[in-house]
């Protein structure tokens, strides 16, 4: 019973200053602006609404911090920023339809004349005038909007360290180093067959690595059109493409394999995530889809043996695009 | 499957210059001469009437502008699989050929395969045994090799310039065929690359899959990946949210 006096003897405190700085006195002048009577119950509602998206926006980053990274519950997400971008929705409603005072002008908007303008100023000022706590809801305002902002930010941890683009410049080809497929078993040449499609990837480094992962295909030696200086770039008409989609990141994991060619549509390489689709005759420029650039080509060579080696390092950078993507690759190795 | 067998009981009776052609009495066995008949007057448009292909469109039997690959060489494999899934006949060449109608009978189809087989030396009918597969391992090849089209989930979606097929009920004779024809678009899977014993895992684990009921976004839209969901989102999502703003932002005059 005494912790309950306490807390009404502060809410009251709390409450009261709130109150009497809020009320303020009522300006002398003529007003324009008939003068609302305040609304306790609807700032009330404000409030209310206002501190449940803070509570929505904290939810969500509360759920996006204790689930795995890999395991993260969607709906929860979506309904807590959903929640947190309608309740503030509703707040702005609420203020706008019972707290703001409204006087509606026949005239355009006066743009010359200084009077006019100062009129417009004022009826402004006025419609906030019903307004009795407004510290506290701008406070609030400010609180669930950024609680807002910072919610919708918080994925961006997600995307790995910032600015740091120095990786993506790394590869692990050179000249020599073989090709390998998926049970780290090196890759005979003869057993690349066309119409289908090969993942092969980097001999001795971490298949996660995003420039390891390669899709092989063996395509008619005749009938490619590679850009120049690519002659030699596929044996027996066996290529080489980065993995990695130029567009979004994704893995290129559709191969288009007419079996009919005189009436279907012709081989392409697509990436399933949003259809960007590559042309492997031309060096895998893109025919279709947001892709900017062509995917990243690595020389290959057979040797003694007959198995599949790179002769060099990729035509471009590997990955998604980024600032200076376009640039000339300056490859270390990340050995 | 009602609606496939009413339409070939709709066909048999009308017999339109598009449909099936039969010979008035059919033997009661299954025969090479019978295949012979019927694939000259149903495939020999687009196939030739040899079995050779047509290269350049050009109007066949009932006038229907025929052009297809050749057929010698590919053995029983491709004619079983493409007549019992109902991809062949196509109505017109330039259609993508779908799992929705097999036209001829058992019998035809038996008939139609032998004689196909009987036009040159060529890889048999595949006898996949998914019983003597693991699911675990049919999971792990069908994510590496198939799901990026048909998805995980086997529902299929699309590629540039096809609709990929479902899976869902196929036999596992049917995948094991398609597996290495790579029919239209799809690229084919030499046993080089898929060994049979992978192969019978990963009909194993295909023939394992069932449409999800569990959609927990309560709408599955198909369940085909991001064009219907784009166009959900474009189409009433974005109409809804214009809706609701006109509706917020509309001033209750007061008199």
């Amino acid at each position: 019973m005494k912790i309950w006096k306490w807390i009404v003897t502060l809410l009251t405190l709390l409450f009261g200053r709130l109150m009497r700085r809020g009320g303020s006195v009522e300006d002398a002048e003529e007003r324009i602006v008939p003068a609302g009577t305040p609304e306790r119950r609807a700032e009330n509602l404000v409030l209310v609404l206002l501190m449940l998206a803070v509570l929505a926006g904290i939810a969500f980053i509360v759920v996006y911090a204790i689930y795995p990274h890999a395991d993260q519950p969607n709906e929860l997400l979506g309904l807590c920023l959903g929640l947190c971008l309608a309740l503030i929705g509703g707040a702005l409603t609420v203020v706008a339809k019972r707290l703001v005072v409204t006087e509606e002008l026949e005239d355009d908007y006066p743009d010359v004349h200084p009077q006019a303008q100062r009129e417009i100023a004022e009826i402004v000022h006025e419609s906030g005038s019903r307004i009795t706590r407004k510290k506290l809801l701008i406070g609030a305002g400010a609180a669930a909007g950024g609680t807002l902002g910072l919610a919708a930010l918080t994925p961006a941890l997600s995307l790995g360290p910032l600015w740091d683009t120095a990786p993506l410049d790394m590869t692990p080809w050179r000249p020599g180093v073989a090709l390998v497929d998926e049970n780290g078993n090196k890759m005979p040449a003869s057993d690349v067959v066309g119409g289908t499609f090969y993942s092969a990837f980097a001999e001795g480094v971490d298949p996660e690595d995003i420039a390891s992962e390669l899709v092989v295909i063996r395509l008619d030696p005749d009938k490619l059109k590679l850009p120049n200086g690519r002659a030699d770039w596929a044996p027996d008409g066996i290529l080489a493409y980065s993995k990695i989609c130029t567009h979004a990141g994704c893995a290129i994991g559709l191969y288009r394999n007419p079996l009919f060619p005189d009436l279907e549509p012709k081989p392409a390489l697509v990436c399933p995530c949003h259809y960007s689709t590559f042309d492997p005759y031309t060096g895998a420029s893109v025919i279709y889809g947001p892709a900017g650039r062509p995917l990243p080509q690595l020389p290959l060579m057979i040797d003694g043996a007959g198995y599949l080696r790179a002769n060099g390092n990729f035509s471009a950078r590997v990955g998604p695009a980024w600032w200076n993507v376009r640039e000339k690759p300056t490859y270390g190795t990340n050995e | 499957m009602l609606f496939g067998g009413l339409s070939i009981v709709a066909i048999a009776q009308a017999q339109p210059s598009s449909g099936i052609v039969r010979p008035t009495t059919e033997p009661a066995t299954p025969s090479v001469q019978l295949g012979s008949q019927l694939f000259a007057a149903n495939c020999s448009s687009c196939h030739g009437i040899d079995g050779k292909g047509i290269s350049a469109p050009r109007a066949g039997a009932g006038d229907i502008m025929g052009m297809g690959p050749p057929l010698r060489g590919v053995g029983a494999l491709a004619p079983d699989f493409y007549l019992r899934t109902g991809f062949m006949p196509l109505s017109s060449i330039h259609d993508e050929p779908g799992n929705d109608r097999v036209l001829f009978s058992d019998k035809e189809i038996k008939s139609l395969v032998a004689f196909v087989a009987s036009l040159g030396p060529g890889p048999g009918i595949p006898q996949p045994d998914p019983k003597a597969g693991s699911l675990s391992e049919g999971m792990q090849l069908f994510t590496l090799h198939c799901a990026g089209c048909h998805q995980e989930d086997g529902e299929g979606g699309f590629v540039t310039g096809a609709r990929v097929p479902p899976l869902q009920g196929l036999t596992a004779t049917e995948i094991a065929e398609a597996v290495r024809i790579g029919p239209y678009l799809m690229p084919k899977f030499p046993a080089s690359q898929i060994s049979n014993a992978q192969l019978n895992s990963i009909i194993k684990f295909v023939q394992s899959l069932k449409n999800h009921d569990d959609n927990r976004g309560g709408w599955r839209i198909g369940n085909i990946g991001p064009i219907p969901e784009g166009l959900v989102t474009w189409w009433i999502a974005v109409p809804l949210l214009i809706i609701a703003c006109l509706a917020v932002g509309r001033r209750f005059r007061r008199q």
